[in-house]
């Protein structure tokens, strides 16, 4: 019976681990990148890396109140949680600080916090709530739209205040929700509608329709008992009308910084002196991350030896391009050993999800995965130039304090969950 | 199924992102060069470029500072065109074509926007420079000649092509370089090696350090000096004896091999190739008729005529195909076949070798020839061994030598008539080339090496221009002794026939006293084509010649182009250089006023009239004009007087 009692405080080592590497090594990083010579000073206001290592020091208080708070909390106040993340959200439109052109961050003293990084933990407990409420049918188009609205508040908050990266990455509560059931033509629908997308950009709205048409026909053909002729036609009707539509999109309503990011990332530009154009100006970021990734070889050049980190050639290094660092300093290995470091930490919090007892649990483990994994992508896919270039950090590994302790408090909470899963009935 | 999606997914991603870090960082990515890196910024310190001196320690060329406008097009910030144009003394259009000729090259490496700024203009640029952000000025040297001579030996230096630029790595856009003459041949030792420092720049091009605490800088090595075998006094006295002729004249000191002076004629002044009006210049002479940058006494392949004789006396004897006391009787010519070749000599006079040399008799060759290719009766082998011979002498092949430029000439063998006579081939086949015309060709530095060689009797050095580098030793392939294939005792009758060419011969009216002078006359046919029309010009005058006979000081050959007969322009201007280097002064004053009274510019521009000429004989003698001729005065004057 003595060890009943030591599984109250079995905590998964193995993501704490994980969480404790990726943070420590981002840090080294944001050494690196704002290092601008001088005695290096741990703990200091002044310097970028200074700060983030105060960050560090407070996750630790964060870390110790989340897991002293008893587990069944979280489930318990979720909603009050989410309400209160949504009020802060709100509450930016009258007291908060325009940084870059997006206005969320609340200025306290000389520190700055970002509610819409916490939000994302706030939004995941109220889905995790939703759907495990014991009257929600996620096969209801009712219980759809209510998990849907509970999602698209805070996305639509952030979009106002002019911040389209976390707006993006609410659509991680997709996976989410197709794990819980949510029928499977909202998958081919979002499948169809990004493919389309794409084909009409890159090849033209007509190649695209009679891409679509033909699929649609072959499938006509081969399941002629499933589906019914009218359905073919409206999905052809919806297909050409979408091609079509995005191709307008894209054309007319899409401001031109905009339409210039996608049309680079597609290689819609072959003109090579407007291609030069643009590596200098919106691109600059994109084409210096990408040389300084490129130029750090096999092996790198060695911490603190990166002369383009060193230059400052990359604008933002520190915070959503630090992948940049590690690619020149740390060479394919080293960027390599990151993607893997992540990679093992999302299989890692899938797995616990899985093993969930309560559906709360399970749901909310799902939506931390489904979030790290989002910024994951997007982040080390733009810094390389894989994904049109979006603004958001690398979760654990970017400065900053908001989003450090964001995600502190996303996983921690969902450790705690993890932790209690013996103590469920 | 459900729970395999975003496992799925997240595995995918995984994947996809080391592909494109394999992608980006293994299978594109070179090695890290400091020289690619953007980041570092790299800043030449150029040494100063090694003086060349004369034999006699005179400076012949040393340096002058220039300043270059370099600019570096995308670190160009908006800047007031208008005053940057005034203080750049160019126009805007012209400041637009420049910097986008810069921009073309490349946006990120320094460009050269104008050249060779005088020290006026660099003065007001230096303060306001500041100003103009992208642009900075390189401070370079560069040549200044102390003389005007010499401008085909010592060559000149000028910006580095892109040529260059891709063969070695050492040289940057806007660096200098050896392009003709010494200075090409020594460009590595007269250089130097620029110093380098890397300094570590920020996104804004602002330095902020050196790199890596200077670990990788190097500091610059100085240029070294080098002394040449011209000598300057000759060298300036051969060009003002060609002035207003085209040809050659090398002079060779046989004891070493050393060249005593290299005179192509037309020359130029070699500061017209120094500075910003060096291109302009530069196409003016490469694309005027006469051609001075062409140098005739290296690269000139012409007929030897006459002077070949003497290696063909040489080979009969070496073969024993003949003594020095047999007899060849002249028909005034030589029949063969039923061809027959004219000669100046009466019919019936009977030459020995040293009759035959001193006559230039074309029987008494013609004889020699043929018997030397008969020798086996078998012309095909005769002709190979001739050519053997020949070729021990460095004729018929690049000497090798430390010259920029040079031409292989051609000493005919089998192998060459193999197209033209592909079965049956007899020595009457190729007569011509027993007075040194048909398939035989030669430079002029040839000629007077195998002059040199006979005064040497049977050796000599490769024919070069260095004499000492500052602190190395001069090649050995330059003091290592070449023999020829001809025995050393064979050699007496032909430099006695060489001396009676002095004494008797064609030569007689070219002596100087207290000086026994050795030589040979030539007069050579030769060729054009005019509107596709092959021409007969007047015919080229050459002679070659060494002294003293017993202790040889001095070998020289002389081509004039156009000159007409041996003795008529070559041997008198070989007779003065001789003189003027053995005594240092000139007896025959009447030599000199001959040369410096005529030109042959008339000659040089019949072939352009459009008009039929006549040659040889029917030409008439062209005195220069009264200036040219006071001009000419003038400079000999100057010239004795040190």
């Amino acid at each position: 019976m003595a060890r009943e009692t030591n599984r109250h405080y079995k905590f998964d080592w193995i993501t704490i681990i994980l969480f404790f590497l990726i943070v420590g090594f981002g840090w080294l990083n944001i050494l690196s990148a704002s290092y601008t010579g001088g005695d290096i000073d741990y703990f200091t206001f002044s310097k970028s890396y200074g700060k983030q290592s105060i960050f560090i020091l407070f996750t630790f208080c964060i870390i110790i109140v989340i897991l002293g708070i008893e587990a069944k909390f979280y489930e318990r106040f979720s909603s009050i949680i989410y309400i209160v993340s949504m009020l802060s959200l709100v509450g930016l439109f009258i007291f908060g600080k325009n940084v870059n052109g997006a206005t969320s961050w609340y200025a306290i003293g000389s520190m700055t916090l970002q509610p819409s990084e916490f939000a994302k933990a706030a939004t995941a407990l109220a889905v995790a709530k939703q759907i495990s409420d014991l009257n929600t049918n996620i096969n209801s188009f009712k219980d759809q739209i209510q998990t849907f609205v509970i999602i698209i508040i805070p996305a639509l908050l952030v979009l106002l205040q002019n911040d389209t990266g976390s707006t993006i990455v609410y659509g991680a509560f997709f996976f989410v929700l197709y794990r819980e059931g949510l029928p499977k033509y909202y998958l081919s629908l979002g499948m169809s509608v990004i493919i389309l997308s794409v084909l009409a950009l890159k090849f033209g709205a007509l190649t695209a329709s009679i891409i679509a048409s033909v699929i649609i026909f072959g499938y006509y053909y081969f399941n002629k008992k499933k589906v019914s002729f009218f359905q073919v036609i409206l999905a052809l009707l919806l297909s050409v009308g979408l091609s079509y539509g995005v191709k307008l999109f894209y054309d007319s309503i899409l401001k031109p910084h905009q339409q210039d990011r996608i049309s680079l990332w597609l290689r819609l530009e072959k003109d090579p002196v407007k291609l030069e154009e643009m590596k200098r100006t919106f691109a600059y970021n994109l084409n210096e991350s990408e040389k300084a990734i490129s130029s750090g070889g096999f092996t790198g050049k060695g911490f603190m030896e990166g002369t383009r980190t060193t230059g400052k050639f990359v604008p933002e290094q520190h915070t959503d391009y630090i992948f940049s660092t590690v690619g020149e300093e740390w060479g394919f290995l080293g960027s390599s050993f990151v993607v893997i470091l992540f990679i093992l930490l999302l299989l890692r919090i899938l797995h616990l999800a899985e093993s969930q007892k309560s559906q709360f649990s399970r749901v909310y483990g799902y939506g931390v995965a489904s979030i790290i994994f989002i910024h994951f992508l997007i982040n080390i896919g733009m810094v390389m130039g894989l994904i049109p270039t979006i603004g958001i950090p690398l979760p654990l590994f970017s400065y900053g304090g908001s989003g450090l302790w964001a995600f502190t408090i996303l996983i921690f909470i969902f450790i705690k969950l993890d932790s209690n899963k013996i103590n469920e009935w | 199924m459900r729970q395999l999606f975003l496992f799925v997914s997240i595995i995918f991603v995984g994947i996809l992102f080391i592909f494109r870090l394999f992608y980006l960082q293994v299978y594109t990515s070179n090695e890290h060069d400091l020289f690619e890196d953007n980041a570092i910024r790299k800043v030449y310190d150029y040494p100063k470029r090694g003086f060349i001196y004369d034999r006699n320690g005179e400076l012949l060329v040393a340096n002058q500072p220039s300043y270059d406008v370099m600019v570096i097009p995308r670190e160009v910030e908006p800047l007031d065109t208008l005053e940057f144009c005034s203080l750049l003394k160019i126009d805007k259009e012209q400041f637009i074509k420049r910097f986008n000729r810069a921009k073309h090259y490349s946006p990120r490496l320094p460009s050269v926007l104008l050249s060779h700024l005088s020290k006026q203009d660099y003065a007001a640029l230096q303060e306001k420079m500041r100003k103009f952000e992208g642009f900075y000025i390189q401070k370079r040297s560069l040549r200044h000649y102390q003389r005007t001579i010499g401008a085909n030996v010592l060559g000149d230096i000028g910006e580095v092509n892109t040529t260059d630029l891709k063969k070695d790595s050492y040289y940057k856009m806007g660096d200098l370089k050896g392009k003709q003459g010494v200075e090409a041949s020594y460009e590595k030792t007269l250089r130097g090696v620029k110093g380098i420092k890397f300094i570590q720049k920020d996104r804004f091009n602002r330095n902020i350090g050196p790199y890596k605490n200077s670990t990788f800088d190097t500091i610059p090595e100085q240029g070294k000096d080098i002394t040449i075998t011209i000598d300057s006094k000759l060298q300036e006295y051969g060009e003002l004896l060609m002035q207003n002729k085209r040809g050659g004249v090398i002079a060779i000191e046989p004891a070493s091999g050393e060249i005593l002076a290299m005179v192509a004629a037309p020359t130029y002044d070699p500061n017209l190739l120094v500075g910003r009006e060096r291109s302009k210049n530069f196409i003016k002479l490469r694309d005027s008729i006469a051609n001075p940058l062409f140098n005739r006494s290296i690269q000139g392949v012409y007929e030897p005529g006459s002077p070949f004789k003497l290696m063909n006396a040489l080979v009969g004897l070496q073969e024993g195909v003949i003594t020095p006391n047999e007899t060849v009787t002249c028909y005034a010519g030589y029949k063969y076949g039923n061809r027959f070749m004219k000669c100046h000599c009466y019919i019936g006079k009977r030459n020995n070798m040293i009759s035959g040399i001193q006559e230039s008799c074309n029987a008494y060759f013609s004889t020699v020839y043929r018997k030397i290719l008969d020798k086996n009766s078998n012309a095909s082998e005769g002709i190979d061994t001739w050519s053997k011979h020949a070729k021990s002498f460095g004729l018929g092949d690049y000497l090798n030598n430390d010259l920029f430029v040079g031409q292989k000439g051609r000493i005919p063998n089998r192998a060459y008539y193999k197209q033209v006579y592909p079965k049956t081939f007899y020595s009457t086949y190729t007569i011509s080339n027993a007075i040194g015309q048909g398939e035989v060709a030669t430079t002029p530095i040839q000629l007077a090496n195998m002059v040199a060689a006979i005064a040497n009797r049977g050796y000599y050095y490769t024919p070069h221009i260095i004499k000492s580098i500052e602190g190395e030793t001069v090649p050995d392939k330059f003091t290592k002794i070449k023999y020829t294939s001809i025995d050393k005792q064979h050699f007496e009758p032909v430099i006695e026939g060489m001396q009676q060419v002095y004494k008797r011969g064609t030569a007689a009216s070219l002596q100087v006293k207290d000086i026994d002078i050795c030589g040979k006359t030539g007069t050579v046919e030769n060729f054009v084509v005019i509107d596709s029309v092959k021409t007969q010009l007047t015919d080229h005058s050459i002679f070659v010649a060494f002294a003293p006979k017993n202790d040889p000081k001095i070998a020289i050959a002389v081509f004039v182009e156009n000159g007409y007969w041996g003795s008529r322009f070559a041997g008198k201007i070989a007779s003065l250089m001789i003189e003027k280097h053995i005594k240092n002064e000139i007896t025959r004053k009447d030599l000199e006023e001959w040369i410096i009274r005529h030109s042959l510019e008339d000659e040089y521009a019949k072939p352009y009239s459009g008009e039929p000429f006549r040659i040889n004989e029917y030409t008439k003698l062209q005195f220069v004009d009264d200036s040219e001729y006071k001009r000419l005065k003038r400079e000999l004057k100057k010239l004795q007087t040190p």
